[in-house]
Formats: C-alpha cells, structure tokens, sequence
C-alpha cells in the first residue's frame, strides 16, 4: 500500500505548490497540553513507551481522543481520571500515591536517610575507638 | 559437523571450569605451586574452548546454517554479514554464550596481567572466577543451548529483529558486556582477600586499576546504547529508565562508588569492609540485569512462571553467589582491621557520604525497577514506574552528590577546615549562581530546574578551574606543560567531572530548549522550527539489501543560508512486514537538527517529526569524557612503578 502511496506522490509532486507545513493539530496551546500529558501516559500496545512517543495506530486514536477531550474542556487531572477508570493504572507512567506504593514514593528518601544516618553513626563509632595520631595529612 | 563441535567446546570448557576452581583452590589451601599452575592452565584452556564455541556459533551464521534452530530464529539469508555476526548475541541463548566468553577473556587477561600478584591470592581470584565460569556454562549447557538443532532445517531464518539491524547491535552489547562482566574480578578480588583475611591498600591499588577498566567499558558501553535509542527509535529520546537500562546502571552507580572507595581505602587504609562489600554489591548487581533481562521476567511476571527454567536457575545461582560472598564477609568482618583515623569533615568523610548517596541512588532505581513486579506477582494490581516518577525521585538525589562533588577535590585528606573551604570556594559558588540564575534569561525562557541543573554544572566546572588555577600558579614554566606535567589521577579525576558537569548541561539544555513539532509535510512544503526552515524536496523508493524505503529528502536553511540535508526513511523490513523509522539528524556542538517520517496521513502529506534538540552530543561527550578520565588514572604511573617493584622483588 505504502509503495502504491509513493507512486502516487512522486507523480503528483512536481504539481504540488509549496506551502507552510501545517502542524498536525490545528490549536498549539491543546498540542502542548496533549504532549504534557501523553509523556506521562502509557502507550498500552508498546513495549515500554509513552504515549506521546509511540507511533502505535492504537497510540495515534488515544491521542486523537485525548485531543478531543481537551477540546471538550476537561482538565488535565478529569482526562487522567477518565484513562486510569477505563485502563487502570497501568496507564499511569507516574504511579499514583496509595498504600500499595507507598513505600514506592517513600523508598528513595529513607535509604538516603538510613544510609546518611548509618555513615554518621560509623564514623562517630569509628573515630572514638580509633587513636589520635598527628601525622601530616598529605595531599593527593 | 561444526554445531556439535561448539556443543563439544563447550562442554570441555565446563569441565575446564571446574578444574580451575578446584586446582586454584586447593592449591592455595595447601600453598602447592604445581596445583596453582594447573588452575593457571584450566583458566586458559577454558577461554580457549569458549572462544571456540563461541567462534563455532560465529560460523554456524556466517554459513547460514539454518539446521541450527538460534540461527533459523534470529538470521536469515537476505541480513548483511555485519548483522548476522551481530545476530549471535540477538537473542537469548547466544547472548549468555557472549557473556560467558566476556567471563573468559576476563579470566585469561587476569591470567596474563597479574604476575605481580601473590601466587596463592591470585589462585583464589582463578578459583572465583572458575566458579563464575561453571554457573553461566552450566547454564547455558543445560538450559539455553544455542547449537540445539532444528529438523528438518529450515529453508530460510526467521531474521533479525529489524530494530537490532543497526552498526549499534554490532558495538554495544560486547563493550557493555565488558564492563557487566567485568566487575566479576572486582568480585573475585574481593572473595579472595576475605579468603585470605588480609585487605592491604595493595589490594585495593590492584583491584583499583580491574574496576576502574571494567568500569570505562560499562560508561562506554551504556553512552552507546543511549546513543543508538537516540536516533533509532524515532522520537529521540536517549534515556528511557527502561527496566533494561536500569539493569545496567544500576551496576555502574554502585562501581562509580566502588572506585572512589578504593580510592580511600588506596590512600587511607580506611573503610576496607565498605569496599568489599561495593564489590560485592557491583558484581550482584550485574547478575542481577542478567537475571531481569534474560529470565523473561520483565515482559511478564506470568511468562516467568508458565516456563521458569531459566529463571529459576539464575535465581538460584544469584542467591548461591550473594548469599556466598555475604556469608563469607560476615565471618571474616571481625578480622580486617579499620585503617587511619580521619575527621567528620575530610575528603574521607565526603567521598564516602557520596558513596552512600550514590548507593541510595542505585538502591532507588532497583525500588523503582522491581515494585511492578513485586506489586503483580502478589496480585495486588499492575503499575508502571517510568520517566516521570525516576526524574522525580534521581534528581533530588543526586544534587547533594554532585555539590560535594566540588567540595571533595579540595577537602585535604584526614582532617579538613569548612571555613576555610568556604573562603576557597566563594568565587566559584558566587559565579556558579549567579550564571545559573541569569544564563537562562538570556536564552529566553528561565525554568527553576534548568537553573538548578546549570548551577550544578558550573559548580563543577568552577570548582575544576579553582582546583587547577591553585595547582597551575605552584608551578614554573609554560602553563601547558605544567598541565601536561600534573599527576595523571589528578587529570583523570578532573577531566571526568568535567564529563559529569558536560552530561548534566546536556540534560539540562535538551529538556529545556528542546523545540518539537509535529507536522503534515506534502512535498514542496516548508516548515520554520526554531531559526531553521525544513523544507520537504521530495520523497522516493530506495531499495535496500533487506527492505525497501522511503527516503525522503529535505533542506535545511537559516536565514536563507543552506545548512544541510536530510534523508529520513520509512523502513519496510521484508521477512518480518516490520516498518522501521531512520531519523536524519545533522549532529552539531550546539543544536542537533533531527528529522523523523511518521505515517502518511492522506495522499500526499506526510506526518513529520522535526526536532532541534540543543546540546544533546553533550550527554555521550561527558560520559566518553568520564570513561578517558578513567583512563587517564590508569596511566598514573604509580600502578605500574609499583608493580613493577614487586615483580623485581619477588624475582630477587
């Protein structure tokens, strides 16, 4: 199909008047709302890839449907809600904050704590059962 | 005939594997030099017939022999040589046969480079090793089997996947391999001082120059594989926190922090149990990709568990070595020694508090990598842990590191004063801040977090230049020569932070000024994009040796000056009906311009992806500039003077 496409173009080419590209949505304040939002968002057919990046037919629809529904004038958090109702929140590339990943958003700060807290407490250990010397501390 | 000959290979190589481990072991237990040597031999015959098997497979793609089934899976007829031959690691089966062979160059380079180390530590380093070397052969002997054959043979292979058909499938899985691998001497070194009992700065200064080797390979390696998603995957992004790349950097966190704890434990005799347990950790982890990557585990928890072999057994293999070295180092903890006393504050003190930051930093990346799996195996709902939620948590982070990143060049070692540290450092703080704040304005759009990630850039671009003005104005002569002339781990050290501090503008730039648009582009249209204007010329058929494209063609002009031109292509892969996107992008010091096809969305008009992503080369120049700080420090030459000394002395 794609080869026939291109026939077709390189026939019509010399025909065709150069003109500005348009972009591919018409309002750029909702295509950047819809970029905003799609690079937190699943592409559910994918691998791993949001759904902004993805060029997935199925990604394409949820675009264009993400699209309409700002045009409708939901908000960024009513579109999220909608999606997560529909796909759940496999959905979500930021999961959301609930019991079960709790210690998810918690997690990195308390090994920081834990391993900074850890460190002080050695190294107070450390130097009280250590002997002081005074030798020159050399320079690297 | 030369399938079952690599299936022969390999299984010699395993039991060589096995006589390595017991002749180097009970050598060194009963301090008997012909047993040690014997270990010696079975190591290098082991690499031998590895590299047989791993040559045989080479051979069983070259001659498209598609009797055997991993060929018929991952090559076919139609691929071009380089492809094929980068198709042996493509899949599974043959990605831990390239694992393994990494396992045993490693092991005969230890063999070769390692005469000046005691004959009974270096035969529990073999011995170590060898035990490495029998879990991965046994395992791909007895699980992934890439010589199994497939009757009747196929008339033709299912081919490569189209997205691996790239130069990058052919550099990055080896360099990085080197680097994951690699960190299994780091492992063995430490194995065989817990053995041995005795952790000397001389150990640390051996294992120092294995890590630091292995290390370059990793930063190498996973520069490579950022690069290649850069322009491969046709939004370019270079960084996905994909539980792939994350499997990789994991091990390289914690060997950033291993190599800067030997460094204390080098020069200070200090924290020696930390430094073990770093290598330790290093190496656990890269078992631990290995484990996310090839059980199956991370495409789906149930895919694991409908065939769990293969992960099964590395995870059995996984625990067996952690649960090893950590038993070992509990029971000998008590014996090695604390080293020199230093103060809170010292440059002790502030490279072991990034090293603690930078295993947070690993330890958080594991959190956000393993929670979905943990959460769907126990039923309790699918989540996805992506970009959004690991910028949130890394950068936060990382910013207290990379700030006594800078403080730590100029801390003395043992005992340092803050005040007198911070008279040293006003300049560069106050020019660091206030470049950051007004920087931004300038270029026209001021964010907080392009601010913050500038600041954290010059810090260490000006606490580098107050570090190297003080030594420069010590010296005599031209000021070239007395750079040239300064200690090469100094340059080491600060070339690479001068990488972190170019990666970090690369971020910073790209996510800041990054300029997108998506277009419908018919030929004969032109676009402005920033002060670039794309015009589309024309689109054509192009064949290629296993596909055929679309190649399109387009100008690139600034101010009616003609820049460029770019010939992104819309790939139809033959045997796979696989579409691929080839970006075109014209790399620049300042800008990329990047170009990508999408579909076409009507007759004539195409969807377009014009990008001009500025500093972007940044991002794979500081970590190839941290990789040649890295080899900088190697050429210092106090590894071999001293080295050599010994060498001298155990001959006398």
């Amino acid at each position: 199909m794609m080869k026939k496409l291109m026939v077709i173009l390189l026939l019509l080419s010399p025909l065709l008047v150069g003109a500005e590209a348009r972009p591919l949505g018409d309002d750029p304040a909702i295509e950047a709302r819809l970029k905003s939002l799609s690079q937190e968002l699943r592409c559910l057919v994918c691998q791993n890839q949001t759904l902004a990046d993805s060029s997935a037919p199925l990604a394409e629809d949820l675009r264009r449907e993400i699209r309409e529904l700002i045009t409708k004038g939901m908000t960024d958090k009513e579109i999220t809600d909608y999606l997560v109702a529909r796909y759940g929140d496999f959905v979500r590339y930021r999961p959301p904050m609930k019991p079960q990943t709790a210690l998810l958003w918690v997690g990195p700060g308390l090994l920081l704590l834990a391993g900074l807290g850890g460190l002080w407490f050695t190294l107070r250990k450390r130097n009280a059962q250590l002997p002081d010397d005074n030798e020159e501390g050399e320079e690297a | 005939m030369i399938p079952e000959l690599g299936q022969f290979a390999l299984i010699l190589a395993l039991l060589l594997a096995a006589a390595q481990s017991v002749f180097s072991f009970t050598g060194a237990a009963r301090h008997n030099e012909i047993w040690m040597t014997a270990g010696v031999s079975s190591a290098r015959g082991q690499f031998f017939f590895t590299g047989m098997a791993f040559l045989c497979l080479g051979y069983a793609f070259y001659a498209n022999d598609f009797s055997v089934l991993y060929v018929a899976s991952n090559s076919n007829s139609a691929l071009p040589l380089q492809y094929r031959l980068a198709a042996i690691w493509g899949g599974h089966e043959g990605s831990m046969l390239l694992w393994t062979t990494t396992l045993a160059l490693w092991t005969v380079a230890v063999t070769v480079f390692s005469r000046h180390l005691p004959a009974v530590f270096r035969a529990r380093l073999l011995g170590t090793m060898g035990l490495i070397s029998i879990g991965f052969l046994a395992f791909i002997l007895f699980s992934s089997n890439p010589f199994d054959r497939l009757i009747p043979a196929a008339m033709d292979g299912r081919d490569l996947n189209p997205l691996l058909q790239d130069p990058g499938m052919v550099f990055h899985p080896p360099v990085l391999y080197m680097g994951y691998v690699g960190f299994s001497v780091a492992f063995g070194f430490a194995i065989a001082a817990l053995l041995g009992g005795e952790l000397s700065p001389e150990w640390a200064r051996w294992t120092r120059t294995w890590t630091t080797v292995a290390w370059m390979f990793l930063t190498v390696g996973i520069a490579f594989g950022s690069k290649w998603a850069y322009y491969e995957l046709g939004w370019g992004g270079w960084w996905f926190w994909d539980a792939v790349e994350n499997a990789s950097f994991m091990p390289w966190l914690v060997g950033t922090a291993l190599i800067h704890s030997l460094a204390v434990t080098e020069k200070r005799d200090a924290f020696k149990l930390w430094t073990v347990l770093l290598a330790i950790f290093a190496f656990s982890l890269s078992l631990l990709g290995t484990f996310l990557v090839r059980s199956g585990v991370l495409t789906s928890v149930h895919a694991f568990a409908t065939d769990p072999k293969r992960g099964l057994f590395i995870l059995a293999f996984l625990a067996l070595v952690i649960g090893g070295a950590l038993t070992l180092f509990a029971l000998r903890a008590p014996r090695v020694g604390l080293g020199g006393r230093f103060g809170m504050v010292s440059r002790e003190s502030f490279l072991l508090t990034n090293n603690v930051i930078m295993v947070a930093a690993a330890g958080a990346v594991m959190l956000g990598t393993l929670y979905p799996l943990f959460l769907d195996a126990l039923g309790m709902g699918k989540i996805s842990v992506g970009p959004p939620y690991f910028d949130t948590v890394f950068v936060p982070l990382m910013m207290p590191a990379i700030f006594l990143m800078g403080l730590a060049i100029f801390a003395r070692w043992k005992n340092t004063e803050l005040p007198a540290l911070a008279i040293r450092l006003k300049w560069a703080f106050a020019v660091s801040v206030v470049t950051a704040l007004i920087l931004p304005l300038v270029m026209g759009k001021w964010t907080p977090l392009i601010s913050l990630g500038l600041l954290m850039a010059l810090w260490i671009l000006t606490t580098a230049v107050v570090s190297l003005r003080e030594r420069l104005l010590k010296r005599q002569g031209s000021w070239l020569t007395a750079l040239i002339n300064l200690p090469r781990a100094y340059q080491g050290m600060i070339v690479a932070h001068l990488g972190v501090a170019a990666f970090i503008t690369g971020v910073t730039m790209v996510k800041g000024y990054e300029v997108e648009q998506d277009l419908r582009m018919s030929p004969g249209d032109t676009a402005q994009v920033g002060s670039y204007q794309f015009r589309f010329d024309s689109i054509h058929d192009e064949p290629g040796p296993n596909y055929t494209a679309a190649r399109a063609h387009f100008s690139v002009t600034r101010n009616g000056n003609p820049v460029t031109v770019l010939e992104p292509e819309k790939r139809m892969y033959t045997v796979q009906t696989m579409p691929m996107t080839e970006a075109a992008i014209e790399p620049g010091l300042v800008n990329d311009l990047y170009v990508s096809l999408g579909e076409p969305v009507s007759n004539q008009a195409w969807a377009v992806r014009i990008y001009i992503k500025p500093f972007v080369q940044w991002i794979w120049a500081g970590c190839l500039m941290m990789a040649a700080g890295g080899f900088l420090a190697l050429l210092d030459p106090r590894y071999r003077r001293r080295n050599k000394d010994q060498q001298e002395g155990e001959k006398a």
